[in-house]
């Protein structure tokens, strides 16, 4: 693991005149100018434990500026732990974080930061607008009323800025925690499952949100059971199982092998040399499935068809499928179940796929953990 | 600079919460209740003695036994109400999940601690205050008694409060709402009751009995401020006239309390908020 670009321990050595410090901060700063930008968190190793439970063990994970990261485990993973010690409200027993550059032992490095947690709770006896303006003034930056409300708006909450908390459902607090969230011009965000008040129409709106945030150059750390809207927004996925990291990577590494199954007649030579170069086919009952290599190039399955038909091939159907993402979790923590050894990168190019130490869910065998993962999953209702 | 606005932000916000939480409507209401009752029964003891059935030095005992009486009343209120609100304020808030997005903010928890304390500070002390100042002026009109130190009367019945609001907040980092407020109301009373027990030892010249009292306002110096601040409200005539007859008695201050006492109440509140600091600063949420 590299220590990401701002994050320096240097110390200033020796007695200095006030002209050489000054001379010496400009040269630091240009050198710094100088770097990327540190990423919007990164942590290394870190390890809580309650009691004899082993929450999180090693979790290193790092989410780029401008990047969306999904986080994804069942139940009980050490998802949100992981969150809550990125964030300093959980204090790790090992391991370091930095947030947007600044070492997390320091309140300043939340200035930037916008949090809807899992539980979220507003002070019931304000208004949304007092709630709002409040983290503003907490945050320290300066916002004004207008933005204020229009931090509202976006959530769907502005005809209610002046109504108690207390008075709001469940679905309309989380909007509300959604724009403390945002409120204060976050620079990273993390959503600890922002949808899981919300009706469908809600999760569409977080859907976009999530976007628009990319689209300003604002990185996400987004913890959902939602794997639909994982797969749909994230730019990147980190998979939690047991306190540790059991698979990370885009979501082309992640799902690797994607396939096409053609119906074909009039294959010459040339042909089937052409399906050959695209991947290796297998025929069954008049099916070819084609093994396409991992990627996400998405002209693979038309340029192919196009040559085909190019070559005297007649075309009568096409398939390309691609394995989900619930596929491939579920594939990951079975994996890390039943192994001894560990979960090993199988088939996939560039994932990073953890070990998993081998040990079996606690009395579960493989179906046990498919249910596990997919009582909390719910791939339905943003389509 | 920043832990400066995060102070404020939080006293004004805990202020306001007593306000909004109807806290304040009901300590009015309450307040208003006990100072009408007084203000009948003062008003029938100047009956009395314009009667002639008791002589003026007996009225200016009864009056200023039973200011401390009200007074005591008053104390109670403010105990229980500090108590009750520093409660929640940080365990509830915790439980219930506001502080999660409260703390995510770059806020150091100290400072969120010392605004709550703050505004606690200034509900209770406003309270005291307000209500025994009320008070006073009440006994003033109907039987004409002055206290011989109102200020610092009222001054220790605020610290009396502060003392019990903070241990109130230390609780409240460790164990739940419900129980932190308990706890600091049973502490409160058992505290009162050993003093009581211990001037009566000492009426009695059994010192074993009487170190019970000077244990326990040392442990918890609420007794000892209340103790002080019933001196400053007593006629001190009354204490050379009926001082030996009344040995022991519960409403009657015998001596005002020391510089070291006081200092040693300074200190009391400031460890035990630094222990809730602490406390509350390795607290996982």
């Amino acid at each position: 693991m590299t220590v990401p670009a701002g994050h320096t321990t240097g110390h200033t050595a020796g007695r200095t005149t006030g002209r050489d410090a000054a001379t010496s901060a400009q040269a630091a700063a240009r050198l710094v100018a100088g770097l990327p930008k540190s990423p919007a968190v990164w942590c290394s190793g870190l390890r809580k434990r309650y009691g004899k439970r082993q929450a999180v063990a090693e979790v290193s994970l790092e989410v780029e500026r401008g990047q969306i990261v999904g986080l994804l485990g069942p139940n009980g993973a050490g998802k949100t732990t992981v969150i809550k010690m990125l964030l300093g409200l959980v204090r790790p027993d090992a391991g370091e974080v930095m947030l947007l550059g600044a070492p997390a032992t320091d309140p300043a490095a939340r200035a930037q930061v916008g949090y809807l947690p899992e539980l979220f709770r507003y002070q019931p006896w304000l208004s949304a607008a007092e709630v709002l303006a409040l983290h503003v003034r907490l945050s320290g930056i300066a916002v004004s009323a207008p933005e204020q409300h229009s931090c509202l708006d976006l959530v769907g909450l502005a005809d209610r800025a002046g109504d108690r908390v207390g008075g709001f459902s469940k679905g309309m607090q989380q909007r509300l925690g959604l724009a403390v969230a945002l409120v204060a011009r976050p620079r990273f965000v993390i959503l600890d499952e922002p949808t899981s008040a919300l009706d469908p129409l809600g999760r569409v709106d977080v859907r976009d949100i999530v976007l628009g945030l990319r689209s300003r150059g604002v990185a996400v750390l987004l913890n959902s059971h939602l794997i639909g809207e994982v797969e749909r927004v994230c730019d990147r996925v980190v998979i939690l199982d047991k306190g540790r990291v059991a698979a990370s990577g885009t979501l082309g590494e992640l799902l690797g092998q994607r396939e096409v199954r053609l119906r074909l007649t009039g294959l010459s030579q040339e042909a089937r040399a052409r399906l050959a170069e695209a991947g290796e086919a297998v025929e069954d009952d008049g099916w070819l499935t084609v093994a396409l290599a991992a990627g996400d190039d998405e002209a693979v399955v038309p340029d192919l068809v196009r040559d085909l038909v190019g070559l005297g091939t007649r075309v009568h159907a096409v398939e390309p499928g691609r394995i989900s993402l619930e596929e491939r979790l579920l594939g990951i923590l079975r994996a890390g179940s039943n192994e001894p050894g560990g979960g090993e990168a199988r088939g996939l190019s560039g994932a990073d796929v953890g070990n998993t130490d081998g040990r079996g869910l606690p009395g579960a065998d493989a179906g046990d953990a498919e249910a596990r993962v997919l009582s909390g999953a719910d791939d339905g209702g943003a389509r | 600079m920043t832990t400066v606005r995060t102070v404020t932000a939080m006293a004004a916000l805990t202020l306001r919460e007593a306000a909004r939480r109807r806290v304040l409507l009901a300590l009015a209401a309450l307040t208003l209740m006990l100072l009408l009752l007084s203000a009948w029964g003062f008003s029938r003891l100047a009956a009395e003695s314009s009667l002639g059935t008791l002589t003026t030095g007996e009225a200016r005992l009864a009056a200023s036994q039973l200011l401390n009486l009200v007074m005591f009343g008053f104390s109670l209120i403010a105990a229980l109400g500090t108590a009750f609100l520093a409660g929640p304020t940080l365990s509830g808030e915790t439980e219930s999940g506001i502080a999660l997005a409260v703390l995510a903010r770059p806020v150091r928890r100290a400072a969120v601690l010392l605004g709550k304390w703050l505004g606690l500070v200034v509900f209770g002390s406003g309270f005291v205050a307000l209500a025994g100042l009320a008070q006073c002026l009440i006994v003033h009109w109907t039987v004409g008694y002055w206290p011989p130190q109102p200020i610092a009367a009222l001054a220790l019945l605020a610290a009396q409060t502060v003392v019990l609001l903070t241990l109130g907040l230390l609780l409240s980092t460790v164990v739940s709402p419900m129980a932190s407020g308990v706890v600091a109301v049973g502490l409160f009373g058992a505290t009162w009751v050993a003093g009581v027990v211990g001037g009566i030892g000492q009426a009695l010249g059994n010192e074993g009995v009487a170190s019970v009292g000077t244990v326990s306002r040392m442990i918890l110096p609420t007794d000892g401020l209340w103790r002080g601040a019933m001196h400053a409200f007593q006629d001190p005539s009354v204490l050379s006239r009926f001082g030996e007859e009344f040995k022991g008695f519960p409403f009657l201050s015998e001596a005002p309390l020391t510089p070291a006492y006081l200092g040693w109440a300074g200190v009391w509140v400031a460890m035990i908020w630094g222990l809730a600091a602490v406390s509350f600063q390795r607290r996982d949420l």
